[in-house]
C-alpha cells in the first residue's frame, strides 16, 4: 500500500523501539523549577511575582507581553527564591522565575474548567489559547493562538495536526497519540472553532499503527481525518506534512494560511484539550529519554522548568560517559554541554548517545556525488550551498535559494564527505541577516 | 552537573554509513570482474600493468601531498580507482613505465593541481590517457588480439591481426565477428574495456547500489544506439567494441567531474553520447570514447548551472 508523503527525503533508522511501547511515566515533582519567560518565539513573558512569594501550582507568574507573547505559569507550588538570568537552551542566559517546592502539590484556587466548547465563541477560544500558554509543542515553541488570526483575505480551511514523529528516537508525540487521544481530539476539535475551519487533519507515519487506531476510534463521527503518513524525514517539517496530507505547496517564504492550513504538534492539542477538560495550563509536557547513553529509557511526563539533570537521574543516568546530549531529535536538536537546563515548552526529548556513536567531525571536500541533491525535500542543490557558504559567497547562496533551505538536515545526513552542509546553510543565513540589517 | 567531556556539534547528529572512502573501495570492487576478465584474455602482463597503474596513482598523490604540505589522503581511495581505470584503459601490450608515467600524470597533473579530490574539472583517469596517447601514439595504437580468440579469428583477413574492431570499422573493413565473443571480452581492445560481461556485472553493482546515477549510462548507450541507428552504423558493434561500457558505467560517472543535478547527468551523458558517435563515424580517430567524456567534463559547471531543479514552493524573485 502507498501512503501519502512527500517527494525525496530519507529514511533513517528510527530507534524509536527502546521507548516506543513504554507507557508514560509521571515524573515525581521536582525539588525546583527554573522557568525562563522566553520559551516561545516572540516577546518575553513579563513576571507578576516577586522573589519571597508563595506560588501555586498553575498560578499565572509571567504576563504575555502583547499579542506575540504567553504568559507562563508556576509548574509546581513553592516559593519563588530567584528572578534571573539562567543557562537556556539556546547557549545564553535567559532571565527565569525560580521556585523551590513546598514538597507539596497546592493547586492555584482559580484552575477549573473553562465553559463546555459549544458555549464558547471563536474569539474567547483563541485568548483561552493565549491565557493556557500554548505553544508549538513540535520544538518551534511559536505562540498558537497567533496562528489562528489569518490575514485579511486568508480562511482556514484545515486544521492540520502533526503526529508525524520522523524525528529517530523520539516517542513522545507516539504515546501522547496513544494514551491520550481523546484530549487531542478535544483540543483539536477547539482549534477547528478557533479558526472557524472546516475540516481536521492528523497526520501520522504508519509506524505508529496503535496511535492511528486510537486516534480513529476518538475522532468517530467528527470532522476529522486521521492520514496514514509514509515513514520518511522530513515527513513531519510543516510544508512537507501540508504537502503529504493535502497536495498543496506553501510558497516559500510564506506561512502555511497561504494554503488556507493552520498546523499544529498533536501534543499542542492536547495541551488544549486538557486545558478545556480540567482548566490546568501548560506546565508539564511530555518527554522521551533515551539513547543508547541513557540506563532506562523512558516517556516521561515531566513538570516544565524541570532540570535535565532531575529527568536523567530519575532514568538512571548515563551508561558510561556520555558522547553528546541532545535536546531534541537527533536531526534538529541542539547538542548542551550542561545538565542544568530547564525543560521547557519545546522539549521533546533527550537524547543521549555514547562516545562511541559520536563521530569526529573531520570532513572532506566535496566530491559533487549529488547525494543530498537526491534527498533534499526543497530540490535545492545543498552542495553548492555548502561551497559558496565555506567561501562567504553569500551573494551566490542567495541565489542558489537558501532561504528556502528549511534546515532538515538531510543532506548532511547523507553526505559522504561528512560536510557540516547545515552547519554552513544557517552560517550563511545569519551572515545574510546581518548584512541586511546593517546595509 | 556534568563531570564529564560532551560534544558540542550542530545538527544532525547521525550520519549515513556511507563514505566517500567506502564508495571509491567500492568502485575498487565493481572493476574487479573487468580486472579478472583483462587477466583471462591478456595474460598476467595486464595484472603487472595495472599494478604499476594503481601504484604509481597512490604514490604520486602521497609524494605531492607531502611536497605540498597536505593532509595526505591516499586512503579515500580515489587515487587507486583513477590508477585501476586508467590501467583499463591501456593496450595490452605496452610497456610498463607507460602506466607508471600515466598514472603519476593523471594524479599530479589530472587532479592535485587542481587542489585534490573534489577540484579536478576533468576525469583524471582520461587526462593520463590522452597523455599517453599524445605522447607515445605508437605504442598506445599497438593491439593484441587474445590467444583465445585466433581460431575464430583465421577466418578474418590478415588485416585483422594488429588492429582493434573499431579501427577496422574505421579503415572500411569489412568485419564478421561473433557477438557472443565480443560480449564476453574475446577481442582486442584495451584491458578492461573489451569485456561487457564484466563491465556490465560491475556497472549493475553500482547502480544497485546507488553510486551511480541510471540517467549518465542509460543517456549515453541511448544516444550512442539511436546515432548508430541513424547514420546506419551496427548498434551492437557500437556498444560492444572499443571503450563504451568502460566509459558509460566509469568514467562518464565521476562524481567529481559531471554534473550534480538530474537533468545535468542526463544532458551529460547524451552529449558523451553525440560525441563519441560524431567522433566515431566522422572524426580522425576509430574511438572517441575518452576525448567525449572530457569534451563534456569540460561543460559540466555550465550544465549545472543551467539546469538548476525548480526548488518546492520556489517563488520567482521580483525583477
Amino acid at each position: 500500500m502507498r501512503f501519502r508523503t512527500f517527494k525525496k527525503g530519507v529514511y533513517l533508522p528510527g530507534n524509536k523501539e527502546r521507548t516506543a511501547s513504554l507507557p508514560v511515566e509521571v515524573l515525581p515533582l521536582p525539588r525546583q523549577v527554573v522557568l525562563p519567560l522566553r520559551q516561545h518565539i516572540g516577546a518575553p513573558a513579563e513576571p507578576v511575582v516577586a522573589v519571597g512569594d508563595e506560588v501555586l501550582t498553575g498560578q499565572k507568574i509571567a504576563e504575555a507581553k502583547g499579542k506575540v507573547s504567553l504568559p507562563l505559569h508556576a509548574s509546581i507550588s513553592g516559593k519563588v527564591v530567584a528572578i534571573e538570568p539562567r543557562p537556556h537552551v539556546s547557549g545564553e542566559l535567559v532571565p527565569a522565575i525560580v521556585i523551590e517546592s513546598d514538597g507539596t502539590e497546592r493547586m492555584a484556587p482559580e484552575l477549573h474548567a473553562p465553559p463546555r466548547l459549544e458555549e464558547l465563541s471563536a474569539e474567547q477560544l483563541k485568548e483561552l489559547m493565549q491565557e493556557a500558554g500554548l505553544a508549538g509543542m513540535g520544538g518551534a515553541a511559536f505562540p498558537t493562538h497567533v496562528k489562528y488570526d489569518p490575514p485579511p483575505g486568508k480562511k482556514i480551511e484545515y486544521i492540520l495536526l502533526n503526529g508525524a514523529e520522523c524525528e529517530p528516537y523520539l516517542t513522545c508525540d507516539h504515546r501522547l497519540m496513544v494514551e491520550r487521544a481523546d484530549d487531542i481530539i478535544l483540543g483539536l476539535m477547539a482549534m477547528l472553532k478557533a479558526g472557524q475551519a472546516t475540516k481536521g487533519l492528523i497526520g501520522v507515519e504508519v509506524n505508529k499503527p496503535d496511535a492511528l487506531a486510537a486516534l480513529e476510534k476518538a475522532a468517530t463521527g467528527l470532522p476529522i481525518e486521521v492520514l496514514p503518513l509514509k515513514v520518511k524525514y522530513p515527513q513531519g517539517e510543516e510544508k512537507m506534512l501540508i504537502y503529504a496530507a493535502t497536495g498543496r505547496v506553501v510558497p516559500a517564504g510564506a506561512l502555511p494560511i497561504e494554503v488556507g492550513v493552520v498546523v499544529n504538534n498533536v501534543a499542542t492539542a492536547a495541551a488544549f484539550g486538557e486545558y478545556l477538560r480540567t482548566g490546568k495550563p501548560l506546565i508539564s509536557r511530555l518527554v522521551t529519554v533515551t539513547g543508547a547513553g541513557i540506563k532506562s529509557p523512558k516517556n516521561l511526563e515531566v513538570r516544565l522548568g524541570t532540570l535535565l539533570e532531575d529527568v536523567l537521574n530519575y532514568c538512571g543516568g548515563f551508561t558510561d560517559a556520555p558522547g553528546r546530549i541532545i535536546l531534541g531529535g537527533p536531526m534538529t536538536g541542539p547538542a548542551q554541554y550542561r545538565l542544568d537546563l530547564p525543560v521547557m515548552k519545546g522539549t521533546s526529548g533527550i537524547v543521549v548517545q555514547t562516545r562511541a556513536e559520536v563521530e569526529k567531525p573531520d570532513y572532506g571536500p566535496c566530491i559533487r556525488c549529488g547525494k543530498c541533491v537526491d534527498v533534499c525535500p526543497y530540490n535545492a542543490l545543498p552542495n553548492y550551498f555548502g561551497l559558496y557558504a565555506e567561501h562567504d559567497r553569500l551573494a551566490e547562496v542567495e541565489k542558489y535559494g537558501i532561504f528556502d533551505c528549511r534546515e532538515c538536515g538531510s543532506c548532511t545526513y547523507v553526505c559522504p564527505s561528512r560536510r557540516p552542509l547545515l552547519q554552513l546553510i544557517k552560517d550563511a543565513k545569519r551572515k545574510i541577516m546581518a548584512s541586511r540589517k546593517t546595509g | 552537573m556534568l563531570e564529564t567531556e560532551v560534544v558540542v556539534s550542530a545538527s544532525p547528529h547521525i550520519r549515513q554509513g556511507v563514505t566517500t572512502e567506502r564508495i571509491m573501495w567500492m568502485v575498487v570492487i565493481s572493476l574487479l570482474p573487468a580486472v579478472f576478465a583483462s587477466i583471462t584474455f591478456f595474460g598476467g602482463r595486464a595484472l603487472l600493468i595495472i599494478l604499476c597503474s594503481v601504484f604509481s596513482a597512490v604514490l604520486t598523490e602521497a609524494a605531492v601531498e607531502i611536497l605540498l604540505k597536505r593532509p595526505v589522503t591516499v586512503k579515500d581511495g580515489s587515487a587507486a580507482v583513477t590508477g585501476l581505470l586508467l590501467a583499463l584503459t591501456l593496450p595490452p601490450t605496452v610497456p610498463l613505465i607507460l602506466p607508471v608515467l600515466g598514472a603519476a600524470f593523471a594524479i599530479a597533473i589530472g587532479k592535485q593541481i587542481f587542489g585534490g579530490l573534489g577540484f579536478n574539472p576533468l576525469n583524471p583517469a582520461l587526462i593520463g590517457r590522452a597523455f599517453l596517447l599524445a605522447s607515445w601514439p605508437d605504442l598506445m595504437t599497438t593491439w593484441k588480439w587474445p590467444a583465445a580468440s585466433l581460431t575464430w579469428l583465421e577466418s578474418q583477413a590478415d588485416a585483422v591481426a594488429g588492429a582493434t574492431v573499431l579501427g577496422l570499422i574505421k579503415e572500411g573493413t569489412t568485419v564478421q565477428l561473433p557477438f557472443l565473443q565480443m560480449f564476453l571480452g574475446n577481442m582486442s581492445g584495451s584491458l578492461g574495456e573489451t569485456s561487457a560481461l564484466a563491465l556490465l556485472v560491475g556497472g549493475l553493482f553500482l547502480l544497485a547500489y546507488q553510486i551511480i546515477d541510471w540517467r549518465i549510462p542509460v543517456g549515453y548507450l541511448g544516444t550512442v544506439i539511436l546515432m548508430a541507428l541513424l547514420v546506419g552504423e551496427n548498434p551492437l558493434l557500437q556498444l560492444l567494441a572499443g571503450g563504451l561500457i568502460l566509459g558509460a558505467f566509469f568514467m562518464a560517472t565521476d562524481y567529481v567531474t559531471t554534473p550534480v543535478t538530474p537533468k545535468g547527468r542526463l544532458i551529460f551523458g547524451i552529449g558523451c553520447g553525440l560525441l563519441t558517435m560524431l567522433i566515431r563515424k566522422y572524426g580522425g580517430f576509430p574511438e572517441g570514447v575518452g576525448y567525449s567524456i572530457l569534451l563534456m567534463n569540460v561543460a559540466t559547471p555550465l550544465l549545472d548551472r543551467w539546469t538548476i531543479p525548480k526548488r518546492f514552493g520556489e517563488v520567482k524573485a521580483n525583477g
